[in-house]
């Protein structure tokens, strides 16, 4: 495979994690988003402050922790505080510019759903739950969203609203008394989305390279709508595919490595 | 004033059928000696709190000990679902538990508010979330001075809270590093408190004077479980077990081999297992 030979999933990794730069205080989600979010601080954003809801500020590992609370988190951290005070004095306080969070089930207007599929009393599946995503949600100044595409996750109705995005459209959010920006990007496997500035809807941008209009409605739930100039996302670099590539070689050698139970 | 005991007899003194406990730890230093016994004891219609109830809940709930939990997330951390729960709140195996779902933020302003001896818990949250909708227990409060509208929750008051530690020195006072989580708060907001730790020693004269120290008259008891966290991990003794998080997603999957794995594990096993199942992580630390 030569270096510019690239999966979908790596495009949407690297295309997420463009959206990132050196000046942002970014609350990391675990998966994808940890993956964009590190492989960013790898390139081109040194000194973004990467922060985990365990209370690591600042953390720079060298492998992608396989939970929020991975040792590697604290030690490489510039501060790590209780739990309280993470969610009170920096996520509360105002002190956070980015929330990058996954979803299982997302809405054209950015509201997600980690909680259940089905009923809330009596579910299909249950899901995690919110952790941290509910106040991050209102909390960080915007929301960037990063998912595969999939008729089950990009849905015309979320089951449940695990964090508010921007509701029914326009501006649902100062209806409710909620200041900061939601969702302002959703990068997928096929194609870079950006809310409608009335509707807020999320419209397709930029379509990953070879990606057609397709491919993107054929895993939608809704009826996909497109900026008017419609981009390409440009294809990653080679020194972006390499530090990706690397990234996840060292994770996956560093996650084998450890024990098993006795 | 902390009391050195054993470890059956910590759980046995400070845990009865009915009580509202926490089993807390934020991945790290997760209490899993203590909950191994709790279980061995066999205790009733436990109301399990934890922000990040994981595997030892998962292990808890299949054993049918719990009748309601309180949480803010129910997964086995970067691994997935967990799957005992599912069974119980999908199913109801063995039977169903209660839910009183929260978020993060939610769940760490309860304690600490049950830690400062307050009713209530009052932060921004839950705005335009559906877990307000769902858990009558969240409501919201009017700030009195902007008029702001603001979410309300009840304090969290264990009856007991069990935590895992690095050291306690020889008076019982408790050393906790790293990710240090929510167990300060979770200790300080119950009634009673159980501390295990990897080692005792003498005196913490060379610990820097801001670390995490809880003091032995705010503790109940404390126990030496060496590797008491396995397969969660303690900073600076031994990491995280992650390939024990993936294979307890099979263990999990399956109602008879999670049966027979609890027997070999946990119903025929001994606090002093502990310390053999982390001798291998210990290197890496």
């Amino acid at each position: 495979m030569s270096d510019l030979d690239f999966t979908a999933d790596e495009m949407m990794t690297i295309a997420a994690s463009r959206a990132l730069a050196s000046r942002d205080v970014c609350f990391v989600g675990i998966g994808a988003p940890s993956a964009a979010c590190n492989v960013a601080r790898l390139t081109h954003a040194p000194d973004i402050t990467l922060i985990y809801e365990s209370g690591t500020i600042g953390t720079a590992p060298d492998v992608l922790p396989l939970s929020i609370g991975d040792g590697e988190l604290c030690e490489t951290a510039v501060a790590t505080v209780a739990v309280p005070e993470m969610f009170r004095y920096w996520l509360q306080g105002g002190r956070i510019t980015i929330g990058f969070l996954g979803a299982a089930q997302l809405d054209r207007f950015g509201n997600i759903n980690t909680t259940v599929i089905g009923d809330y009393d009596n579910p299909k599946t249950r899901l995690p739950g919110g952790g941290g995503a509910p106040e991050i949600a209102s909390s960080c100044g915007e929301i960037y969203i990063t998912m595969k595409q999939s008729l089950r996750g990009m849905v015309e109705k979320i089951d449940f609203f695990t964090s508010f995005g921007h509701g029914d459209g326009g501006n649902a959010r100062e209806k409710l008394g909620i200041t900061t920006k939601g969702p302002t990007l959703l990068v997928t496997d096929l194609a870079v989305w950006k809310p409608d500035p009335e509707t807020k809807e999320f419209t397709v941008v930029s379509l990953h390279p070879g990606v057609t209009r397709e491919q993107v409605q054929e895993t939608c739930g809704w009826t996909v709508k497109y900026a008017d100039h419609l981009e390409t996302t440009p294809a990653p670099t080679p020194d972006e595919l390499k530090t990706l590539r690397d990234l996840k070689a060292r994770t996956k050698a560093a996650h084998e490595g450890t024990g098993k139970a006795a | 004033m902390a009391k050195f005991q054993s470890l059956r007899d910590a759980v046995a003194e400070n845990l009865n059928d009915g009580d509202v406990a926490a089993f807390e730890g934020f991945t790290h230093l997760i209490p899993h000696a203590a909950a191994h016994e709790a279980i061995r004891q066999g205790f009733k219609d436990l109301t399990l709190v934890r922000m990040t109830p994981d595997v030892v809940y998962d292990q808890m709930v299949g054993m049918g000990m719990a009748k309601k939990l309180i949480f803010s997330y129910l997964g086995n951390p970067g691994v997935g679902l967990l799957r005992r729960c599912r069974d119980s709140v999908e199913n109801g195996y063995p039977r169903t538990v209660e839910l009183e779902e929260h978020s993060h933020a939610g769940m760490a302003n309860a304690y600490e508010a049950g830690a400062a001896g307050l009713p209530l818990a009052v932060f921004r949250g839950y705005k335009g979330a559906g877990l307000a909708e769902v858990n009558p227990n969240i409501k919201s409060i009017t700030c009195p001075f902007t008029g702001e509208e603001l979410a309300a929750i009840p304090a969290i008051r264990p009856d007991v809270s069990f935590i895992h530690a690095q050291k306690a020195d020889k008076k019982g006072n408790v050393l906790v590093e790293g990710i240090i989580g929510i167990q300060k708060e979770a200790v300080l907001a119950a009634r009673r408190s159980v501390v295990t730790v990897e080692e005792v020693v003498d005196n913490f004269d060379d610990v820097h004077t801001n670390c995490c120290i809880l003091p032995q008259w705010a503790i109940t008891s404390i126990v030496e479980v060496p590797g008491g966290a396995h397969p969660s991990y303690a900073h600076g003794y031994y990491i995280r077990d992650n390939a024990a998080y993936l294979e307890w997603d099979k263990i999990a999957a399956d109602r008879d081999l999670f049966t027979k794995w609890m027997t070999e594990n946990v119903l025929e096993a001994t606090p002093e297992d502990f310390a053999g199942r982390v001798a291998n992580l210990r290197d890496a630390s």
